[in-house]
C-alpha cells in the first residue's frame, strides 16, 4: 500500500509542479515506483515540465470517466524506472471531477505505487478540494515572500480543516545572498510564522529553468544545487534523516577555496 | 564605509525584518478572521462605552489582535487594548 502525497502552495508560481516532477524522479531514481498526479485540470503542466507531453492520449478524467483504462492514462517516463504521469485534461475544466472521484481513483493509484504525488492547482477552490481529498499527507511550497508565506499559512489551516493535519514545508528559491544581506526572510523567521515542520529547503538555481526548458528534472544533474536539495528531500520523505547542508562553517577547507575563488558568497543551508 | 554603517543599523530596518512583523500581524487577523476594519468599528464602540465614565487619549488608544501563549503550548487569539486615561469623570463614582 502506497502513500499519496498531495503538494500544495495556495499561491501559484511558487514552484509546486517543478517541486512535483523532481521530488518524484529523485524517489524514482531511489528504486521507488511513483506516479505523479497532475490535478490542475485546464492547464496543465507537469507533462511539459518532465518533457512528456508529446506521449499523452488519454489523461485522468478519461480515467474517471471510463473513457479507458487507468493504465491507457498513465504514461511511463522510459527514461526513470518506476516514474509514470498521469496527465491532467486541458480542455476541461475544475468541475470536471469530484472529490468522491479523486478519493476513488487515489485510491486505485495507491494498490500499484509507492508513492503518489499530486501536484495541487493555485487557489483554493474545487481544483484545491479536489486535489486534497485522496491524500494521505500534505506538502506545503512556498517562496521568502510576504504574499507567498501568508498564503500558505491559509493552505495550511484549510489542510488541517480537512483532517491534513501536520503538513509538512519546503521553502523553495532561497537566496543565501539576499539572507545575507537581511533582505530576504530565513528559515526560522519563515518556520517561526508559519509554524510547520520543515520538508527541505532549495536554492534559487537557474538551473531549474534549464531543466524544464529541456524537459529534464534537475535532479539528474549533479552539479545543480537545487537537485540535491530535491534528492535530500526525497530521502527525508522514505524517512531517512538527512540533515540540512551547510554551507557555512562546516565546509571543507576547498570547498571555501572553490568559493573564495569564483567569488560567490553562501551563508544558509539547504 | 557604506557597509560600515550598514553594519550598526542591521538589526531594525532591513526589510526581511518588516516582512516579518508585518506578516506576523496580517496573520494574527488572518486566522481570526477579523479585518482591521473590523477592529475599527470595536475601537469606536468601546470608546463610546467607556467615554461615560473616563476621558481617554483617543489618539493613544491602542487595539490590536494578538496571540498569547497558553500553558498546553497552543496559541489563543486575544483582543488587547492600551487605553491611557486623561481624566476620571465623576459620574457613577458615587453613585450606589
Amino acid at each position: 500500500m502506497g502513500e499519496v502525497i498531495v503538494i500544495t502552495s495556495g499561491k501559484g508560481g511558487v514552484g509546486k509542479t517543478t517541486t512535483t516532477a523532481n521530488i518524484g524522479t529523485a524517489l524514482a531514481l531511489e528504486g521507488k515506483k511513483v506516479v505523479l498526479l497532475d490535478a490542475d485540470i485546464g492547464l496543465r503542466n507537469l507533462d511539459v515540465v518532465l518533457g512528456l507531453e508529446n506521449r499523452i492520449v488519454y489523461d485522468m478524467v478519461d480515467a474517471i470517466e471510463g473513457v479507458c483504462r487507468l493504465k491507457q492514462a498513465l504514461i511511463r517516463d522510459k527514461r526513470f524506472e518506476g516514474l509514470y504521469l498521469m496527465p491532467a485534461a486541458q480542455t476541461r475544466d475544475k468541475n470536471a471531477v469530484t472529490p468522491d472521484q479523486m478519493q476513488k481513483l487515489c485510491e486505485e493509484l495507491k494498490d500499484q505505487f509507492d508513492y503518489v504525488l499530486i501536484d495541487c492547482p493555485a487557489g483554493i477552490e474545487q481544483g484545491f478540494k479536489n486535489a486534497i481529498a485522496g491524500a494521505d499527507r500534505a506538502v506545503v511550497v512556498t517562496v521568502p515572500e510576504v504574499s507567498a508565506v501568508r498564503d500558505a499559512d491559509r493552505i495550511i489551516g484549510l489542510l488541517s480543516a480537512n483532517d491534513l493535519h501536520s503538513p509538512q514545508l519546503i521553502i523553495n528559491r532561497l537566496r543565501a545572498d539576499m539572507v545575507k544581506r537581511g533582505d530576504m526572510m530565513d528559515i526560522n523567521d519563515t518556520i517561526d510564522i508559519l509554524g510547520i515542520d520543515l520538508l527541505g529547503v532549495v536554492p534559487d538555481d537557474e538551473k531549474i529553468i534549464v531543466s524544464s526548458n529541456r524537459g529534464e528534472p534537475a535532479v539528474t544533474e549533479s552539479s545543480s544545487l537545487a537537485g540535491k536539495a530535491y534528492r535530500n528531500i526525497a530521502k527525508r520523505i522514505m524517512g531517512e534523516d538527512v540533515p540540512l547542508l551547510s554551507l557555512n562553517e562546516e565546509n571543507t577547507l576547498m570547498d571555501r577555496l572553490r568559493r573564495f575563488f569564483s567569488g560567490k558568497s553562501n551563508s544558509s543551508s539547504i | 564605509m557604506f557597509d560600515f554603517f550598514k553594519f550598526f543599523s542591521k538589526d531594525d530596518n532591513t526589510s526581511k525584518d518588516i516582512a516579518r512583523e508585518r506578516l506576523k500581524l496580517v496573520l494574527v487577523h488572518d486566522r481570526a478572521n477579523i479585518s482591521p476594519r473590523f477592529l475599527e468599528m470595536v475601537k469606536g464602540d468601546i470608546i463610546k462605552v467607556i467615554s461615560d465614565y473616563m476621558e481617554i487619549d483617543e489618539k493613544g488608544f491602542d487595539i490590536r489582535l494578538s496571540r498569547i501563549e497558553q500553558e498546553d503550548n497552543n496559541y489563543t487569539s486575544a483582543l488587547v487594548a492600551n487605553i491611557p486615561i486623561k481624566k476620571m469623570k465623576n459620574i457613577g463614582k458615587n453613585k450606589g
